[in-house]
């Protein structure tokens, strides 16, 4: 049974696709991971799923309800933690928390039950009775997670949990997400982080530009790209000559040029490094660094958008001020 | 799903009330604003014959029903504001992402705006008994609140509808402000309208606060230009519209 079921789902804003026909499945009791650079449409999905947004065309269902038609089944039936806070500062930790299971319609023996044990869980019991206003981030961003729980979603939505978040922080909601998951929440989150995809998620569909342009479990998408990466800091010229030397070995998978390196994809790479060093001093090339690593996902991403993460934000960030200027003269 | 959702308004109605409760400064600038209004015009113009108002009323007698009408307005468009803040702090996808109806998430806002309004209203008018200010009877102050309710929901239905067409907080404080001095200025609250073109006069006709402010008038001092009847009748008209109105454009409205 699909807890998600998402076919062919479309929004446009003012004529531009934010999320442009994506297509795709999420089992039930999986932890499924959106993973795309800022802009990529993954919260404009997050929030067609979760009713806030009403979709240009397509279908969606979330836990077996249509996200158009049976709006209050689908919020009955899911938990959001949105990407930026969305407490009431005014009120303490725990007000926000009865004022959320208050409008979940809970009994009040189960509101007493649950706000107890949710905020034991997050560790913030000590802290109930304290505004949120004088809340940290970390404790802001449990008290969100605890909140998202307290009414027992079957599908938990988890936009850019960990944003912002120091390195401690992190890891203890990452593990906290990790053991919410193995209690059968359906659990689907978005990242631009590329390690806590990978760390997370059984599968993740990487989105760029509003599209899906790969899916499947992090480990598959990582054995997809056919080998180790080698990185070489060279210059450009004659760098086509040495490529040309390696294609004819059997182990040479293919490449990649961006940010002045050269990315060699390489089988067994720890092997052939002596190799591709002669054939370069060969040709006089003098390589200024090496690197070798198994592929992250960022490489995935890059494998399939052919642009790091980091350049694909800086371009959608340009594109963003181009616009914003562009409206100012108007 | 149920249209109305009664724990739901209430959860709603007393976020509204602890808000309100532990912003002291809020509740202190809303009391003391009509306060010093009141007392700079009403002493001011003590013993100036205005025509329209009765030497045996007063200027002061006449002003008093008029700031609380205006206090009503004034505290009635933070129910507006506070759907900004909301949206602004993203509580309202919060809410609007629980199976709670629409209408019932209005309505508690409402009836959270407009307890508060209330609240203020009555404090203006009993401060006012305290120095002077003589009603008729206990029954009229009550009559008094019965329009201070319909006054108050009114105006917020207003704000509510305008807050959900609006994304920033100051661009709502200026239409607040555009549409609040005519409505101030027309509806009778500061003078007799009687001194105004005919047109003026017409214009106020359409204006809420105009029978919001005679009706006040009526049953605390006696004095009102149309009868307390008709003043009941048309207030309680524009408050339903008002508020279906809000309900309306507020269901239409996007959360992000």
């Amino acid at each position: 049974m699909y807890a998600i079921k998402v076919d062919d789902l479309t929004k446009n804003f003012n004529g531009n696709a934010a999320v442009d026909h994506i297509s795709f499945t999420v089992d039930t009791g999986e932890l499924f991971g959106l993973l795309g650079p800022n802009g990529a449409g993954k919260t404009t999905t997050i929030n067609m799923l979760t009713t806030l947004l009403q979709p240009t065309s397509g279908y969606a269902e979330v836990a077996g309800h249509d996200v158009v038609q049976e709006r209050d089944a689908v919020r009955n039936s899911i938990g959001i933690v949105f990407q930026e806070t969305a407490l009431d500062n005014r009120l303490t930790g725990k007000e926000n928390l009865e004022f959320h299971s208050v409008m979940y319609g809970m009994s009040k023996r189960d509101r007493i039950d649950q706000i107890n044990q949710v905020l034991d869980l997050v560790e913030l019991r000590d802290k109930a009775d304290t505004l949120v206003i004088k809340y940290s981030g970390g404790m802001k961003r449990r008290l969100e997670i605890a909140r998202g729980l307290i009414h027992h979603p079957k599908v938990l939505f988890l936009d850019e949990p960990s944003l912002g978040l120091d390195t401690q922080t992190r890891r203890h909601i990452w593990d906290y997400i990790k053991k919410l998951n193995k209690e059968d929440v359906t659990i689907i989150m978005t990242t631009h982080y590329m390690e806590e995809a990978d760390y997370l998620c059984d599968r993740v569909a990487i989105m760029d530009h509003g599209k899906i342009v790969a899916m499947d479990a992090p480990s598959n998408l990582k054995d997809s790209l056919g080998g180790d990466i080698i990185s070489l800091e060279i210059k450009d010229q004659g760098s086509d000559d040495l490529i040309a030397d390696l294609k004819g070995n059997q182990w040479f998978k293919g490449f990649d040029r961006h940010d002045g390196t050269l990315d060699l994809k390489v089988s067994n790479a720890d092997k052939h490094v002596p190799e591709i060093f002669l054939a370069a001093e060969k040709r006089g090339l003098s390589i200024d660094s090496v690197n070798l690593r198994k592929p992250s996902l960022e490489d995935v991403f890059l494998g399939f958008t052919g642009k790091t993460l980091r350049e694909r934000e800086a371009t959608q960030a340009d594109r963003r001020r181009e616009r914003s200027i562009q409206r100012a003269r108007q | 799903m149920r249209i109305l959702n009664l724990k739901a308004i209430y959860i709603l109605w007393l976020r509204e009330m602890k808000i309100f409760t532990r912003a002291k400064s809020r509740i202190l600038a809303n009391i003391l604003t009509p306060l010093i209004i009141l007392g700079a015009l009403g002493f001011g113009l003590r013993g100036a014959t205005i025509p329209g108002i009765p030497a045996s009323i007063g200027y002061l007698q006449f002003l008093i029903p008029g700031m609380v009408g205006t206090t009503m307005i004034f505290s009635s468009t933070f129910a507006g504001m506070s759907v900004l803040w909301d949206r602004q702090f993203g509580f309202l996808k919060e809410i609007m992402v629980t199976p709670v109806s629409r209408v019932s998430i209005v309505l508690g806002r409402m009836m959270g705006g407009t307890t508060t309004s209330v609240i203020q209203g009555i404090t203006i008018l009993l401060i006012s008994i305290i120095v002077g200010f003589r009603v008729l009877s206990v029954v009229s102050v009550l009559e008094s609140i019965v329009l201070m309710i319909m006054m108050s929901a009114a105006f917020i239905g207003l704000g509510l509808a305008i807050a959900s067409r609006l994304r920033d907080m100051q661009g709502f404080g200026m239409i607040m402000n555009i549409i609040m001095l005519p409505v101030l200025f027309l509806s009778g609250a500061y003078y007799p309208l009687t001194n105004m073109p005919s047109f003026i006069i017409y214009a106020s006709y359409l204006n809420p606060l105009t029978y919001g402010v005679d009706g006040m008038r009526g049953v605390l001092i006696g004095l009102s230009a149309l009868p307390v009847t008709l003043d009941f009748g048309v207030l309680l008209a524009f408050c339903i519209f008002m508020v279906l109105l809000g309900t309306f454009l507020f269901e239409k409205s996007e959360a992000v």
